[in-house]
């Protein structure tokens, strides 16, 4: 049986497909209109993941859609209601798109699936699932896990903004939910706003702002903005927020209990900012741990599946697994509504339609639990020909590698302190970049941080960067003894790898600690001596693993810094011209794609792509 | 067949409300049905300015 997910329209959008239980492919739709978080309907990545899967449109069993546009109505007009005559100019302003579009969402996806071929019964073969019951499935059913505590966390969904329950064999069952307008995504979403971040994109720059900041206003917070009970369920205090009336996050009564107006995009950050992103950050990860607490306490189960935005906030997950209420913690990688597509196709693959499941705790291959994620690499690849024949098309020089010798060089040149850019592979589904599409540097270089961010990723100098560990290493390096392949647990650098005396420099504040070696591996080592970890396996990633092997050889040092192959803005590189313009557009000095080796200098300078950072509209 | 889609969603958005049992929005529905009708007919003509500022 073959089901496919599409998710969109909102912001985003992504396709999956599912074949027999088993997922075969999975792509966001930005990656190939290379527009960042495009919400269309995703065309290109439907095409893609049937071409990849050799399924023709007529031999697709389902087409799941990943929530239901008429709950996602109701709300909004019982909301205005609610509100009236307060809010009316909102609604108007959103009623248009809803005549013309959003409402005939089933005629819109009908329509875009008869493009693929038509008079193939789409009507009867297109279903659509609950938003938070398609994020419930996309973090149950690929964990390893036969059963476990499901919680879901994000803005909002149809009506719910939280939901939770139980996952066993094929089922999931939800019992718990709250409702719009009381949300943590939407909570954490107007401190984005209000300390001039993009909403739905710059979530975790200020997750990464938090540590250089005190919890001054999380007192505050909790006394005027939300009433988190002991069981975790909350309720916010809607005479602060402008999200159900206007057309802005905040009202000035919001900006009158946080003395002044919110910071404009481009305006210097201060260490007011700083304390606002630690204060929400410390009031959501008290509300989370509430959660997980009263979860584990009603479930009585040792194992939790997360997904929904709010779940990659790896700060909050990290201390819900250090908190100890649950064994193991399995985040969906693509935690974000791309991976409501995932969860979509999977709901109606193994609920409706009785597909087994095929983590290995289902499939009965025994060895070592492992979830059925193939580790998130679900996208596009290349054979070495496609890539060289690119790389010739593009003008490119390089040089065609063995195995052995691509990962010995991209290694000796990370080891000089050389930044080089790493596409391999199948791309990456969700919004982390895991060794398939990659910048990597070496983490002992103090400069590195400040080098990546300001003359290769054009960003903010105070984004932190993530370290890739060997798996059977990351326990020496961090105060972490799990897996983390996805990069969605913060865990401290060990105390014998920290320089304590350094960090502890106390006349330094807000960023201006950045600059202070901290730890063995600066680069990686944000300064609050968190990092968000990636534990990679030879299983997933065998010729990553193999790199940071060989770099540890070389240096002695088994982590290497990761960060997303594209410039601030631009979404990941999915293809080896993508991976080329960018290489040519950025301080990069050297690119190994697939089996071809690029050195910066040996490039022909007149195809410098300067105006490339310029190309994308700073996220 | 395009003729019979309009009709097709009232029952479909009709079905719905009978499930969730929220009669109250069908009337809603139907009035924000004519309206979009009469913003498709109107676009492009002089109508056009005098109706957009009101919603």
């Amino acid at each position: 049986m073959r089901v496919l997910g599409i998710s969109a329209f909102y912001h985003d959008s992504a396709a999956a497909l599912v074949e027999d239980g088993r997922i075969v492919a999975a792509a966001q739709e930005e990656r190939f209109t290379r527009r960042k978080h495009d919400a269309s309907y995703p065309a290109h990545a439907v095409e893609w993941c049937l071409a990849q899967g050799a399924v023709a449109p007529r031999d697709l069993d389902r087409v799941v859609f990943y929530d239901k546009p008429f709950l996602k109505f109701e709300r909004l007009l019982e909301t205005t209601v609610a509100f009236a005559p307060k809010g009316f100019r909102s609604f108007a302003k959103a009623m248009p798109v809803w005549i013309k579009e959003k409402l005939f969402q089933k005629n819109l996806l009908l329509r875009k699936l008869e493009t693929l071929e038509p008079e193939t019964g789409w009507r009867e073969k297109l279903l659509f699932a609950e938003h938070h019951e398609s994020h419930a499935a996309s973090a149950f059913y690929p964990s390893p896990f036969r059963e476990a505590a499901v919680l879901t966390m994000d803005g909002v969904g149809e009506w719910a903004t939280t939901s939770a329950g139980v996952g066993r064999g094929a089922d999931i069952e939800l019992t718990r939910e709250i409702h719009f307008p009381h949300s943590l995504g939407l909570l954490y979403s107007t401190f984005t706003y209000y300390t001039g971040f993009r909403v739905n994109s710059g979530e975790y720059k200020v997750m990464g702002l938090a540590p250089y900041g005190e919890p001054l206003f999380a007192q505050s917070i909790l006394d005027n903005l939300i009433d988190i009970k002991p069981d975790g369920s909350f309720r916010l205090n809607l005479d602060y927020f402008g999200y159900c009336t206007g057309l802005e996050m905040t009202n000035s009564r919001f900006d009158a209990l946080f003395g002044g107006r919110a910071r404009a995009p481009g305006e210097p950050l201060e260490q007011r900012h700083m304390d606002l992103a630690a204060s929400v950050q410390a009031v959501v990860e008290e509300a989370v741990l509430r959660l997980t607490r009263s979860l584990s306490e009603e479930t009585g189960l040792r194992r939790l599946c997360l997904a929904g935005g709010v779940a990659l906030n790896c700060v909050a997950n990290g201390k819900a697994l250090r908190d100890g209420r649950f064994d193991d913690i399995w985040i969906q990688p693509a935690a974000g509504d791309a991976g409501g597509a995932l969860g979509a196709a999977l709901l109606a693959s193994h609920r409706l339609l009785g597909e087994p499941r095929w983590s290995t705790a289902e499939n009965g291959s025994g060895g070592d639990a492992m979830d059925a994620m193939e580790g998130a690499f679900l996208g596009p690849e290349y054979t070495q020909e496609e890539t060289a024949q690119a790389l010739d098309e593009a003008g490119a020089r390089y040089e065609a590698l063995s195995d052995e010798a691509l990962v010995g060089a991209a290694a000796s040149a990370l080891a000089d302190g050389k930044v080089v850019g790493w596409f391999q592979g199948r791309m990456e589904f969700g919004p982390r970049a895991l060794g398939a599409r990659s910048i990597l540097g070496d983490p002992r270089n103090p400069d590195m941080q400040r080098m990546l961010n300001l003359k290769v990723k054009f960003r903010e100098s105070f984004r932190p960067f993530a370290p890739s560990v060997l798996a059977p290493e990351a326990s020496d390096w961090f105060e972490l003894d799990c897996d983390s392949p996805y990069m969605l647990l913060v865990a401290n650098v060990k105390q014998e790898r920290r320089r304590v005396e350094e960090a502890g420099a106390p006349e330094r504040f807000g960023v201006d600690r950045l600059h202070v070696p901290r730890s063995d591996v600066p680069a990686v080592t944000h300064v609050d001596f968190s990092a968000r970890v990636q534990t990679v396996h030879p299983t997933t990633n065998p010729r990553y693993y193999a790199l940071i092997e060989a770099f540890k050889e070389r240096t002695g040092c088994p982590v290497l810094v990761n960060t997303s192959f594209n410039v601030r803005g631009e979404p990941i590189v999915c293809t080896p011209e993508d991976a080329f313009r960018c290489f040519m557009g950025t301080g990069m000095d050297c690119l190994a794609a697939g089996n071809c080796f690029l050195r910066k200098e040996e490039q022909d300078p007149a195809l410098a792509g300067e105006a490339h950072k310029d190309g994308f509209e700073p996220d | 067949m395009k003729f019979f889609a309009p009709f097709r969603f009232l029952r479909e958005f009709w079905g719905f409300l009978r499930v969730r049992k929220k009669y109250w929005l069908f009337p809603v529905i139907v009035w924000l049905l004519v309206l979009g009708a009469i913003f498709v007919l109107v676009q492009g003509s002089p109508v056009a300015p005098m109706i957009y500022p009101i919603f």
